[in-house]
């Protein structure tokens, strides 16, 4: 009985146990996004502007930031989908995508969504997009 | 068009909606999530940070208490530079603090009620009603649950007039297509009735 315990105990740290690197050490400790900073929606779009840096630029980068922009590259991407795909929190996310921003390597459409809703002819193309789906 | 140096992924193009997914905990709100989206429902975590009741006047720090909820979302491509995405609320009730982050811009709601916990889902039916956001209750048709009528619906929820009841199988695809179906319609019946009243 006692060696699965003993194999538990020494395996405490598996993925249940979360990250072993806290969250916004990540950000170096912001948890909002800097000067340029705008409150990233969930559904606000990411695009990759360039290819980003090289390996050795732009050391301000960090690997995060990197895989961020990698998945960016590969198509426009929602702040929601950059989370789940990065496994990132999302306020990390909207940090890392905020230092993006600013240094021009990816666009954000629609940081806030407007209050109001889109015209008919959107929702219209919207129920005509389901029943077809 | 011709001039048109706009890169293709351009995200100013591109839309995307947001739809919420409410509802008492275990009405199947991710079930619903998962039958319609066209990706594998993602998991993603929000940080909640809740003003604390004082403020530290020595420090000048306001006490705060970050949550961390988990969120689920699926999202639908209707064309190339159009998406719905859907997003299932967190299942308790004392994280409608997050709604209305998660609200912002929302097209509309889903209200999933399960009509043996009927009373579950009064706090998502009171803050679309108050926030005027577009919203239909969905009854999700559990198996072995009485069977209530739409109507019997609206009037236990005490819904304005007009709030679509939607009889709904959580699981069943071309079911939560007609929700969201539904949904949209309404909104937009919604949108142009203020319309109307902002120009009379």
């Amino acid at each position: 009985m006692s060696a699965p315990r003993e194999r538990a105990a020494a395996r405490w740290y598996d993925a249940e146990a979360g990250p072993l690197v806290r969250p916004y050490a990540m950000t170096g400790g912001r948890t909002r996004p800097g000067a340029a900073g705008v409150p990233l929606d969930l559904i606000a779009l990411v695009a990759a502007v360039d290819t980003g840096p090289g390996p050795g630029e732009d050391s301000l980068l960090g690997p995060e930031h990197r895989a961020l922009l990698s998945l960016c590259a590969a198509g426009v991407q929602s702040v929601a989908e950059l989370a789940a795909d990065a496994d990132l929190p999302v306020g990390v996310v909207r940090v890392l995508v905020g230092d993006l921003l600013q240094a021009g390597h990816v666009q954000v459409s629609r940081p806030v969504p407007p209050a109001r809703l889109p015209d008919e002819r959107i929702l219209r193309e919207v129920i005509d997009g389901l029943r077809a789906l | 068009m011709a001039v048109d140096s706009t890169p293709r992924t351009d995200p100013d193009s591109a839309l995307a909606l947001k739809i919420l997914v409410a509802g008492g905990f275990g009405a199947g709100k991710t079930t619903l999530v998962g039958a319609v989206s066209e990706i594998r429902p993602l998991r993603t975590e929000e940080q909640l940070t809740e003003a604390g009741a004082g403020i530290d006047d020595t420090g000048g720090v306001s006490r705060k208490t970050t949550t961390t909820v988990a969120m689920d979302f699926g999202r639908i491509t209707i064309r190339s530079g159009l998406s719905l995405y859907l997003f299932g609320t967190p299942g308790q009730d004392r994280f409608w603090f997050l709604w209305d982050e998660l609200a912002h811009g929302a097209l509309g709601a889903v209200v999933l009620a399960d009509t043996r916990r009927l009373a579950d889902c009064f706090a998502a039916v009171d803050y679309f009603e108050h926030r005027r956001i577009p919203f239909v209750v969905a009854v999700n048709c559990f198996p072995g649950a009485r069977s209530f009528g739409a109507h019997e619906v609206s009037r236990a929820l005490d819904l304005d007039r007009g709030t679509p009841v939607v009889l709904c199988d959580a699981r069943d695809r071309d079911s939560g297509k007609e929700v969201l179906v539904r949904l949209v319609e309404y909104a937009g019946r919604m949108h142009a009735a203020r319309m109307l009243d902002s120009v009379g």
